[in-house]
């Protein structure tokens, strides 16, 4: 709930342009391969609006961008970033690359420092040298490549959780081994399930659906352990050889 | 439900209030309170806070008596404090009541007036009525102004039959045929005004508590999990706690033990926790045990 | 949501008039806040109101039901008000919040329409295209700070395919096989879910109009600017048709037995 105004000032109220619309998103990067994930919860207040509202597009078959927030600026980010992406796809016969989006998000964003678009982004694919990538965005542009982050409603909850998984934070490697540097795609696919059951079961603005969205690199290895997946559904447009899966879980609607 | 008066720069009087104190009342903002709302904050009198009240309580009845109906979720803002907390609380045998708000001052004023009940009972050497409880309740909450954030459903059954009261936190009171309340109390009151009928069957009011609580757990964010429900009688009271687990969590993919010695550490100590004693007797005899 | 139209897009502030309750002509915020500010009108707070509009799919296309009072602050104003109009042949838009914004969006789509139409180009604009046009519309108004004050439902049918969408004030968008704005959100909304959810191919007009006059009824019961007059909309493959007024038929009796407040026996 928001803050209510100091009673100290005299206030005037005027029209709100924002809202929060709940929701949370996360992305972890591979060796060759990104998984980008949200819910489809879309809830203002006390209310949800709607069971399945989708947080998670795909842009081009090596890059998949999350958007959480205020549910209207992040549709439309979506829109004119799909839009920019078409324009160069026009201009140089070929998919803006992972890195360049990743920029181009940025100015996107600070363009509209002054009224920002209240969206948190997480961009997840495949970089050119082949290596899976996430990037990180704020509202007006900061930007970071990392290997895994969460965002929204249940940031709080999740990311610590990733920290320990993911970076192995506050775990000592027995004696004479090391952490593994990348994990692969079936760890990775568990780890973000019980992401979102943990954050339903303890966070009311996240249930109703999962959406979890697989990018491989050209010839990924990783292929062999999604066969077995149910309801996974291969969403691949280009020849050019990394590949894009859509993974659909229930999560608990109350 | 609110009751609180803004304690804000008093907004433009209403043209229309019959004791209007000025005639000409200017257009925009009326700032009469400034100065004394200012001294009040200084003073450390904050704005009453709303109390969120995440919550479906509901209470109705039927041919034989009462049935109450709660949801199991507590929270703490978005966070879900406790995932199946106990909401219907205990009066008398055959008086129960449903709590929402802070859920410290339900519990607090419901185990008061339970008490109190109890010695009015030895006192009066009879079983106490409903009216009671809920004159208790107002009182106490009209006394505290609004502080105290309960939002109460009182049902039970007495020597003069049924009743079902809701309570507000400022100590206001309503009798109905069939109540709801917390920020569920919408979706759970549809359900009561498309379903509720007069001498209603018990399994088909519990079905429709049942219903009631349903709606509020799947369609109100700050209600969930489970459904408790209390039927009260003449002849007896039951309490049916988790009558239905709708909301089972889900097997987790992995497991997660750690490996011993995953916490690092820096120094490294031990002793042994077994002290031994020796006991010498300064007396001449063994200590008397008998 | 908000249930009450004249604080949507505000801050939400509880010690402040939480309920809407000053009438809108003492209303702080239609005090000019500076000279300059003479000179631009935006729609700064919504005067003539309409409440809820809900819709749901059914087997044969999409229900959409509205009732017929715009209320001035708490005053029941102007009683025969129609909140639920076609564009096109196979649309029906239903608002809640501002009227004069309603009725201006009317004229827009309708020069809309009229536009595609001399295109003659063998293209008539479905229910998705004129909820896409509408939700541009809508963000465009808001991002300049002069939003059109309303909370709107479309419903469709064309090629086959039914077609459910919200839109409001903000230009937030979202879908679903039952829908409710305003206070129908709160009060309708759990009891179309339960109905709907999972029956959308199996249930038949009947059904489907059993479903929203129950929901009219308990929001004429619980909604304190509602109306029991109201008009239903449906939109199948054969067209979309707006029906006459209907009246609900409700009971009062529930408390008779009851007694008082507190501690009263008669």
């Amino acid at each position: 709930m928001p803050n209510m105004i100091s009673l100290a000032q005299p206030q005037q109220r005027q029209f709100n342009p924002y809202t929060e619309n709940g929701g949370t998103i996360l992305a972890i990067a591979g060796a060759d391969f990104s998984v980008i994930a949200g819910d489809t919860r879309q809830s203002e207040g006390y209310s949800i609006q709607t069971r399945y509202a989708p947080k998670v597009f795909r842009l081009t078959d090596k890059a998949v961008l999350a958007v959480n927030g205020f549910a209207a600026d992040g549709n439309m980010f979506v829109k004119k970033v799909r839009q920019r992406l078409e324009w160069y796809r026009h201009a140089h016969a070929k998919d803006m690359p992972l890195r360049a989006i990743a920029r181009l998000i940025q100015t996107m964003l600070y363009a509209r420092r002054f009224f920002p678009f209240y969206v948190y982004n997480i961009l997840g694919g495949i970089e050119e040298d082949g290596t899976g990538a996430v990037y990180s965005f704020d509202p007006v542009g900061s930007y970071e490549r990392e290997a895994c982050r969460a965002a929204g409603a249940a940031q709080s909850l999740v990311q610590p959780f990733l920290d320990n998984q993911i970076y192995f934070k506050n775990q000592t490697p027995a004696p004479g081994t090391s952490h593994p540097v990348h994990l692969p795609l079936s760890t990775v696919l568990a780890l973000v399930i019980d992401s979102f059951t943990s954050a339903t079961e303890r966070h009311i603005e996240v249930g109703d659906g999962l959406e979890m969205y697989v990018v491989l690199s050209k010839g990924s290895t990783a292929f062999q352990s999604l066969g077995a997946i149910h309801g996974i559904q291969e969403l691949t447009a280009t020849e050019d050889g990394e590949r894009v899966f859509v993974i659909r879980r229930e999560l608990k609607k109350d | 439900m609110h009751h609180t008066k803004p304690l804000c720069p008093k907004p433009p009087s209403n043209a229309s209030t019959m004791a209007s104190p000025s005639i000409y009342t200017s257009p925009g903002f009326n700032f009469t309170n400034e100065l004394r709302n200012n001294f009040m904050a200084e003073k450390g009198l904050p704005l009453p806070k709303a109390t969120s009240t995440g919550t479906t309580i509901v209470g109705c009845l039927f041919k034989d008596g009462i049935i109450l109906g709660a949801d199991t979720r507590a929270t703490e803002g978005p966070i879900v404090a406790d995932k199946n907390c106990e909401k219907i609380h205990y009066i008398t045998e055959s008086i129960r009541c449903c709590g929402a708000g802070t859920a410290a001052d339900t519990e607090f004023t419901t185990a008061l007036i339970s008490s109190n009940m109890e010695l009015h009972a030895l006192s009066i050497g009879r079983k106490p009525r409903v009216v009671t409880a809920m004159t208790m309740l107002k009182q106490m909450l009209f006394r505290n102004q609004g502080r105290i954030g309960a939002a109460l459903v009182l049902g039970g059954v007495d020597s003069t039959g049924p009743h079902l009261f809701t309570i507000h936190p400022h100590g206001s009171t309503d009798k109905l045929p069939y109540v709801t309340m917390g920020s569920g109390s919408l979706a759970a009151m549809a359900v009561f005004e498309s379903g509720w009928q007069p001498n209603m069957e018990r399994a088909a009011a519990l079905d429709l508590v049942k219903a009631a609580i349903s709606a509020g757990i799947f369609n109100d964010l700050g209600s969930g999990s489970n459904i408790d429900a209390c039927i009260i009688t003449e002849s007896q009271t039951d309490m049916l706690r988790n009558v239905e687990m709708p909301n089972p969590r889900v097997q987790k993919e992995r497991g997660y033990t750690f490996r011993r010695g995953t916490t690092a550490w820096k120094t490294e100590s031990v002793r042994d926790l077994v002290v031994k004693e020796e006991i010498t007797f300064v007396g001449g005899d063994a200590m008397d045990t008998t | 949501m908000d249930h009450f139209p004249t604080n949507w897009g505000r801050p939400r502030n509880d010690a402040y008039d939480a309920y809407g309750t000053y009438p809108i002509a003492v209303r702080p915020n239609n005090a000019l806040k500076d000279a300059f500010s003479a000179g631009v009108q935006r729609t700064q707070a919504p005067i003539v109101t309409g409440t809820s509009v809900l819709a749901l799919k059914y087997k044969d296309g999409i229900m959409m039901a509205a009732d017929n009072l715009a209320s001035y602050g708490s005053l029941a104003r102007f009683k025969d008000v129609k909140r639920l109009q076609t564009v096109g042949e196979h649309t029906v838009i239903g608002a809640g919040g501002d009227m004069s914004d309603f009725q201006y969006i009317q004229t827009v789509l309708d020069e809309l329409m009229i536009d595609e139409f001399a295109e003659q180009d063998g293209h008539t604009l479905g229910p998705a295209e004129i909820h896409e046009y509408l939700s541009q519309v809508m963000y465009a108004r808001r991002s300049k700070l002069d939003p059109l004050w309303n909370a709107l439902l479309v419903g469709g049918y064309k090629d086959g395919q039914r077609f459910l969408a919200f839109v409001d004030l903000l230009g937030t968008t979202y879908s679903a096989s039952t829908l409710a704005t305003g206070y129908g959100a709160h009060i309708a909304q759990p009891l179309l879910r339960t109905a709907v959810e999972g029956n959308e191919d199996v249930l038949t007009e009947d059904e489907a109009l059993k479903i929203i006059e129950q929901c009219m009824r308990v929001l004429f019961y619980r909604d304190a600017r509602s109306l029991d007059k109201y008009q239903v909309a449906k939109i199948t493959a054969e067209g979309a048709t707006i029906s006459d007024t209907r009246r609900l038929d409700t009971t009062w009796s529930f408390a008779e037995g009851i007694r008082g407040y507190g501690a009263q026996t008669e």
